[in-house]
């Protein structure tokens, strides 16, 4: 009785097993690490909220292929994200470098943060400024 | 009166944005990176004879169309009496990209709805459509006589699309030389 409770267990966990197809392993455990990075930081461009780390489809599986093709040639991160980048735009990169392009995007949150800020510290200030049981400023309505 | 003006700006600039965002057509739609850039370099076997092969070569000296298919992809067959009448009519080129299909397949679609291609290059694995940056199909590319591709349109063609953004811009371009 335990060994079949044990069994159907085991029956059980194997679903997850058939979620990893016949993914590319690489012997060298440094080289896996890096193909497993870069494929979770490569977006999915049929399917555009998945990495093709997470995605089934096929051109998310060609793309892994094509990554796994290119650090088997010795390629660096740099190349294998520009092959993509001049193929499928900034867009294929869940994190776009910085170039002219793209600098607003890196620039803007910091601005709104410093906008927030700012404007927190002239709020805080002003409150600060008005004298204790004064609250006129709360409540304009008689 | 004057502490309600900065929040209504922030928010009529946020409603623009919004209202830019959302006319803008489809939110999945990416612009292509290789618009006014040289068409990428490919050869493969034709779909019907293995033993030739079509590519970068036949498209020089002319505008032409290239066209990703598959048999598998639902629009190519709604787009495809458009692209017969454009054949018939000889109105451009059109050189086809058969995308991760299965020959037989593809050649039993053609036999069976018709062949507008001039040829059609047969991407079994989806290297050369990852070269060309496709994503997904039908994908049409427009190449001008330098080999440059100068427009790329997403999903099924049809009359008004042809007129508007492949006719408009032959016409441009040959009024700027």
């Amino acid at each position: 009785m335990k060994h079949a409770l044990l069994f159907a267990c085991l029956m059980l966990l194997s679903i997850a097993a058939m979620a990893i197809d016949q993914e590319r392993r690489f012997d060298d455990p440094e080289l896996q690490a890096r193909y497993e990075h870069l494929i979770s930081e490569v977006r999915c461009l049929q399917c555009q909220n998945q990495s093709i780390k997470d995605s089934n489809v096929t051109l998310a599986a060609d793309l892994r292929r094509e990554i796994a093709r290119m650090i088997d040639e010795g390629k660096t991160d740099e190349e294998i994200a520009d092959f993509l980048v001049t193929r499928y735009g900034e867009f294929a990169l869940y994190r776009p470098r910085m170039t002219g392009k793209t600098l607003v995007l890196w620039i803007v949150p910091f601005l709104l943060v410093l906008l927030g800020v700012f404007a927190l510290v002239r709020v805080v200030r002003h409150r600060v400024a008005l004298p204790v049981g004064d609250d006129s400023d709360e409540r304009q309505d008689p | 009166m004057n502490r309600f003006v900065w929040p209504l700006i922030a928010v009529a600039a946020l409603l623009v944005f919004l209202v830019m965002g959302l006319r803008h057509g489809d939110p999945r739609a990416l612009p292509s990176p290789f618009i006014g850039k040289p068409a990428p370099e490919f050869e493969l076997p034709t779909l019907k004879n293995p033993e030739v092969t079509v590519g970068t070569d036949n498209l020089a000296g002319k505008y032409a169309l290239v066209n990703v298919w598959a048999t598998w992809c639902v629009m190519c067959r709604s787009e495809h009496p458009f692209l017969m009448q454009l054949a018939q009519r000889k109105a451009i080129p059109i050189y086809g990209i058969n995308w991760r299909d299965s020959r037989p397949d593809a050649i039993r679609w053609l036999d069976q709805l018709g062949d507008p291609y001039v040829a059609s290059a047969y991407d079994e694995d989806g290297r050369v459509g990852i070269d060309w940056g496709v994503y997904g199909a039908p994908e049409t590319f427009l190449i001008d006589p330098e080999g440059t591709v100068i427009y790329k349109h997403l999903g099924p063609l049809d009359p008004q699309v042809w007129e508007r953004e492949f006719v408009a811009r032959m016409n441009q371009r040959e009024a700027d030389q």
